[in-house]
C-alpha cells in the first residue's frame, strides 16, 4: 500500500505535521502546557527554592529512599499483574458471553467512582485480618484502584478488530494459543502497554485507599505519597516538593521505558 | 464463523479466571458496600441521599463533571490525532506527560495548584487583584478534576487510532474529502468504542476523585462539598450508613453513565 | 471551509470564561447536613468559619443558636471542617477565613506568619483557647487488659494505637502525653514495641480501633463522649492520673468584619461553652466548667505545652524530620519492623 501510495500524486493538504494539522498540534501543546507542565513546573521551582543542597539531602533521606523503592516495586507489581488480568478480562468481555455480562461489565469502572476512602475501607473489612498493614494489603488496594485501566484500554481495540487474520490462520489449522500469540497479541500490545502505563502511574501516585490499609510503617509499607505528606505537614513545603520531584523523574523514565518496550515488541500500524 | 479446535475448555478457563479476580477484587467489595448501604432500610438511604447537603453535593458533582469531561474529551481526542497522525518530536516525552497527572498523588496535585494559583503562588496576586478565586472555590475544583482526568481519553483513543490506520482517511482525502469531513465521517466511527470507554471512565474518575479536590476545595459546605467530600465528613461524623449511601449514589452514577454511553453507541450503529 | 479550528477555539473560550465568571462571586444556598442552616439573609454579615473537624458537632448546634441571638439576627455562616494542619494551609493558601478554631496554637500562629491573623490573638481572653481537653485512653467495654495509666501500656503483649504525629499535627498530642509521663525513654519503648500502626489521623485511628486493631486507643478526652453521644459502643474511656491538657486556640482573622468577633464572643460565653461541654470539650469559662465539673474529674497531675518548654522549642527538637528526636525514635522503629 505505503509503496504503490509514494508513486501516486500526493493528495493535498498533506501538512509538514503529517496527518493532524497544525491547529490541532498547537492547541494539544497549550493544553497540556497549561495544565500539567504549569503546575509542574512550579513545583519543581519550589524543591529549588533553597537550592539543589536542600533538594538532594530532603531526597535522599534514608526514609525518603525507602519510600521511593517500595512505591516503585509494589506499582510495578500491580502493572505487571494487570497486563495478565487486565487483559484477561477485555478478553472475556469482548469475545465471551455469558448471563450477567453486562452488569460486570459496568461493574468493571467502580473502582473510580468509589472515593478511595470507601475502597480502602471495604478492603480492611473484608480481608483485614489476613493482611492489614503489610504489603499486601497495599497490593490489594493498588489492585483495586487500577483495575479498570488495562480492561478498558484493552477492549475497543479487541472490538474494532478484525478477525479476518484469526479466521485465516484457525483454518489454516493454528491452536487458539498460537493464533493469540501470533496474530492478536501484537495488535494488543499497545494497548495494553498504553492501559499498564496509566496503571503504573496511578498505582505510583495513590494515597488514600492506601494509607488506611498500609499502616505506613516507615521502611516496610510506607509509599512516597505518604512520606510527602508528612514533609508538608511538618511544614517542609520544599522537602515534600524534593521528593515529589524525584518521584516524577522516575515514574517518567518507567513510562518511557514501557512505550519503548511497546515499539520493540508491539506492531507499528 | 470459523471457531479454533480445542476452543471449549481455553475459554471456559479464561471466564472462570477472569470472573474469580473480579469477584474477589471488585464484586464482592461492591457487594459489602450494597449490602452496608442498604441494610438500614430503603427509607434511610433515601432519606441520606435528599438532605440538603447531599443534594447540593450531587448537583455540584454533576456540574464539574459536565465541564471537565467534555473538555478533556474534545482535547484528549485532539491529542490523540496529534500523537497518533501527526509528525511530533519528542512523542515519547510527551506520552509520558500526559500520563504523569495520574502519578502524581492527591496531596502534591493540590500543593502544585496552589503553588500556582494559591495566594502565594505564581498567579496569586494578579488573581487577587482582579478579584477572581480560582481555588477553594468551583474552578479550582474543575481544574484539579481536569488534571486527573487528563490521560483518560487520550489513552483510550490513541491506542485505537494507531490500530485502524489512517488508510482509509488518505483515500478520502485523495477522493477530495476535506480534514473535517474526512475527520466525521471516517476517524470519529472508528475510534468510537475507544471515545466512549474514555468517556465513561473519565466520568467516573472525575465523579469520584477524593484528594485533589480535598486540597482545593476548601470544604465549605453547602458550596465547595462535593459527593466525595461528603462521604469523607459523614464518616467523620459516625454517620457510617450515611457515608455509603452517598458513595452507593456514586456508583450509580458511573453505572448510569456506561449505560447510556452504550445506549447511544448502539443508536449511531444502527443509524 | 474546516471548521474544527473554530469549533475548538470556541470551546475553549467558553469555558475559561464560564471558570473565570465562577470565580468571580457566584454562590449558592449554603446548609448543613444535620439540618442546621447556615443561611442567615446574609442582611447581618457573613462569617466564614475554618475549624478542624471535630468540632463540627458544636458548631452544628451553636451556629443556629448565634444566629437567635441579637448580634447574630440575619448573620449568614459558610463552615469548612478538616484536619487541622489542611485546613491552615488551606487558609494560608487563599482560603477565605473569618474566624479559625484549630486543634492546636502552631496552626494558628501559621498565620500569623502569613500576615492574616494579628499576633495579639493569643493575649485574648483564655490565653486565645475556646476549648481545653486531655490525652486519654479508650479501651474496650470491660477494660480487659486493665488499663489505668501509662505504665501499663507498656505491659508486655499490649498493643496501642496512636496516630502518626507527622501525619496528623494534632497527634503531637499525644505523645507529647507520653511525654510528659516518662520522658523520651518511654517513648521510644511505646513505639517501637507496642504500637503495630500509627493511622494517618484522629479519626482514623479510633476507626482502626473500632475495627478491632489494637487494646488501646491513645485518644483525647472529647473523642471518646462524641463517639458515644453517636452511638458508637463497647468503648470505655481511661483517665490516666498524669497527663497532658490539650489546648484549641479560636482566633479572628484581620480582613474580618466586627460581627467574627461576636461569634467568636458568643463561642466564649457561657451558652457556647456549654455546648462545647455536652459534646465533651473541657469549657475555658470557668463557670461553665464549674456548672459541668462531674464530666469533667481532674487528674492528678496536668501538664501544660507550656511547661514543656512550648511548640517552638518542642517542634524543633522532638518533631523536626530531620533532626527531631521523635523522628529518630521512628525511624529506628520503622526500621527495626522493616523485614
Amino acid at each position: 500500500m505505503s509503496a504503490l501510495g509514494a508513486s501516486l500524486p500526493r493528495p493535498r493538504r498533506r501538512s509538514a505535521t503529517g496527518g493532524a494539522g497544525g491547529l490541532t498540534i498547537g492547541v494539544t501543546t497549550l493544553w497540556l502546557s497549561l495544565i500539567v507542565l504549569l503546575p509542574m513546573a512550579a513545583l519543581v521551582d519550589r524543591s529549588l527554592q533553597d537550592g539543589l543542597g536542600t533538594f538532594w539531602h530532603a531526597a535522599s533521606s534514608r526514609q525518603a529512599v525507602s519510600a521511593l523503592r517500595f512505591t516503585v516495586l509494589i506499582s510495578l507489581a500491580v502493572t505487571a499483574v494487570n497486563a495478565v488480568m487486565g487483559t484477561v478480562i477485555a478478553w472475556v468481555l469482548a469475545r465471551d458471553s455469558f448471563r450477567g455480562k453486562r452488569l460486570v461489565n459496568g461493574l468493571i469502572d467502580l473502582p473510580f467512582a468509589l472515593p478511595t476512602i470507601v475502597a480502602g475501607l471495604v478492603l480492611l473489612a473484608l480481608y483485614g485480618n489476613a493482611i492489614a498493614y503489610t504489603k499486601w494489603a497495599v497490593l490489594l488496594a493498588l489492585l483495586f484502584v487500577t483495575l479498570p485501566f488495562v480492561v478498558r484500554a484493552v477492549q475497543p481495540v479487541l472490538i474494532e478488530l478484525d478477525t479476518e487474520m484469526e479466521q485465516a490462520a484457525y483454518s489454516l489449522g493454528a491452536s487458539k494459543a498460537t493464533t493469540f500469540r501470533r496474530i492478536v497479541l501484537p495488535n494488543l500490545v499497545p494497548a495494553i502497554v498504553s492501559g499498564a502505563a496509566l496503571a503504573f502511574a496511578r498505582a505510583v501516585g495513590e494515597f488514600g485507599s492506601v494509607t488506611l490499609i498500609s499502616g505506613n510503617k516507615p521502611f516496610d509499607t510506607q509509599v512516597s505519597s505518604v512520606y510527602a505528606y508528612k514533609q508538608l505537614e511538618s511544614d517542609n513545603v520544599t522537602g515534600a516538593a524534593a521528593v515529589s520531584v524525584v518521584l516524577l523523574v522516575v515514574s517518567l523514565l518507567v513510562l518511557m521505558g514501557l512505550r519503548l518496550f511497546e515499539s520493540r515488541v508491539g506492531r507499528r500500524g | 464463523m470459523a471457531e479454533a479446535r480445542g476452543g471449549g475448555f481455553g475459554r471456559i478457563g479464561l471466564r472462570v479466571a477472569a470472573l474469580a479476580y473480579l469477584a474477589a477484587l471488585l464484586i464482592v467489595p461492591v457487594g459489602v458496600i450494597a449490602y452496608k448501604t442498604f441494610a438500614p432500610g430503603l427509607g434511610h438511604v433515601i432519606e441520606s441521599v435528599t438532605t440538603p447537603a447531599a443534594i447540593h453535593a450531587f448537583w455540584l458533582t454533576i456540574e464539574v463533571t459536565a465541564i471537565a469531561v467534555p473538555l478533556n474529551a474534545a482535547l484528549g481526542v485532539l491529542t490523540a490525532v496529534a500523537l497518533v497522525r501527526g509528525r511530533l518530536p519528542g512523542k515519547r516525552v510527551i506520552e509520558a506527560v500526559i500520563d504523569l497527572p495520574f502519578a502524581i498523588s492527591p496531596v502534591v496535585i493540590g500543593l502544585a495548584l496552589l503553588l500556582v494559583y494559591g495566594r502565594e503562588g505564581w498567579f496569586g496576586d494578579t488573581l487577587a487583584s482582579a478579584g477572581v478565586q480560582i481555588l477553594f472555590s468551583f474552578p479550582g475544583i474543575v481544574l484539579a478534576t481536569v488534571f486527573v482526568t487528563l490521560p483518560f481519553v487520550v489513552r483510550e483513543v490513541a491506542p485505537v487510532l494507531r490500530e485502524v490506520g489512517d488508510e482509509q482517511e488518505q483515500a478520502a482525502a485523495t477522493l477530495g474529502a476535506s480534514r473535517l469531513q474526512a475527520f466525521r465521517l471516517i476517524t470519529l466511527p472508528s475510534i468510537r468504542w475507544g471515545l466512549v470507554y474514555g468517556v465513561v471512565l473519565s466520568v467516573a474518575r472525575a465523579i469520584g476523585e477524593f484528594g485533589a479536590v480535598s486540597v482545593v476545595s476548601g470544604k465549605v459546605a453547602g458550596e465547595t462539598e462535593t459527593l466525595t467530600l461528603l462521604v469523607e465528613k459523614r464518616f467523620n461524623n459516625f454517620d457510617l450508613s450515611g457515608a455509603y449511601a452517598a458513595s452507593t449514589l456514586l456508583a450509580l452514577i458511573a453505572l448510569l453513565t456506561l449505560g447510556f454511553m452504550v445506549l447511544v453507541n448502539r443508536r449511531r450503529e444502527l443509524a | 471551509m474546516n471548521l474544527i479550528r473554530p469549533a475548538v477555539l470556541a470551546l475553549a473560550l467558553t469555558v475559561v470564561l464560564a471558570l473565570a465568571a465562577t470565580g468571580c462571586g457566584g454562590s449558592s444556598d449554603s446548609s448543613s447536613d444535620s439540618g442546621s442552616s447556615s443561611g442567615g439573609s446574609g442582611s447581618g454579615g457573613q462569617i466564614s468559619l475554618v475549624a478542624f473537624s471535630t468540632p463540627e458537632v458544636v458548631y452544628d448546634q451553636l451556629t443556629p443558636a448565634f444566629q437567635k441571638t441579637a448580634a447574630g439576627k440575619g448573620v449568614k455562616l459558610k463552615s469548612s471542617f478538616g484536619p487541622s494542619g489542611e485546613q491552615s494551609r488551606a487558609v494560608e493558601g487563599g482560603l477565605k477565613a473569618d474566624v479559625v478554631n484549630f486543634s492546636l496554637a502552631p496552626d494558628v500562629d501559621k498565620l500569623v506568619d502569613a500576615g492574616l491573623v494579628d499576633k495579639s490573638w493569643s493575649s485574648a481572653p483564655h490565653q486565645g483557647f475556646v476549648s481545653t481537653s486531655l490525652v486519654s485512653f479508650i479501651v474496650r467495654k470491660g477494660n480487659p487488659k486493665g488499663i489505668k495509666g501509662w505504665d501499663d501500656l507498656l505491659k508486655p503483649g499490649v498493643k496501642v494505637v496512636t496516630p502518626n504525629p507527622f501525619t496528623s499535627g494534632a497527634a503531637k498530642w499525644n505523645l507529647l502525653g507520653a511525654l510528659q509521663h516518662g520522658g523520651l525513654g518511654f517513648v521510644s519503648k511505646l513505639i517501637s514495641d507496642h504500637v503495630p500502626v500509627q493511622p494517618k489521623s484522629g479519626r482514623d485511628a479510633l476507626q482502626t480501633f473500632t475495627g478491632g486493631e489494637g487494646d488501646v486507643l491513645i485518644s483525647y478526652e472529647y473523642e471518646y463522649t462524641t463517639a458515644v453521644k453517636k452511638g458508637q459502643k463497647g468503648l470505655e474511656l481511661v483517665r490516666p492520673r498524669d497527663t497532658l491538657k490539650i489546648e484549641n486556640p479560636i482566633a479572628v482573622s484581620k480582613a474580618a468584619k466586627p460581627v467574627a468577633k461576636k461569634f467568636v464572643d458568643y463561642a466564649l460565653g457561657p451558652r457556647g461553652q456549654q455546648l462545647f461541654a455536652d459534646w465533651g470539650y473541657r469549657p475555658v469559662d470557668a463557670a461553665t466548667l464549674a456548672k459541668n465539673k462531674s464530666k469533667f474529674p481532674d487528674p492528678s497531675k496536668v501538664t501544660t505545652v507550656k511547661q514543656l518548654g512550648g511548640w517552638s522549642k518542642l517542634n524543633d527538637s522532638l518533631f523536626d524530620p530531620d533532626k527531631g528526636k521523635i523522628a529518630k525514635i521512628e525511624d529506628d522503629a520503622g526500621v527495626s519492623t522493616a523485614k
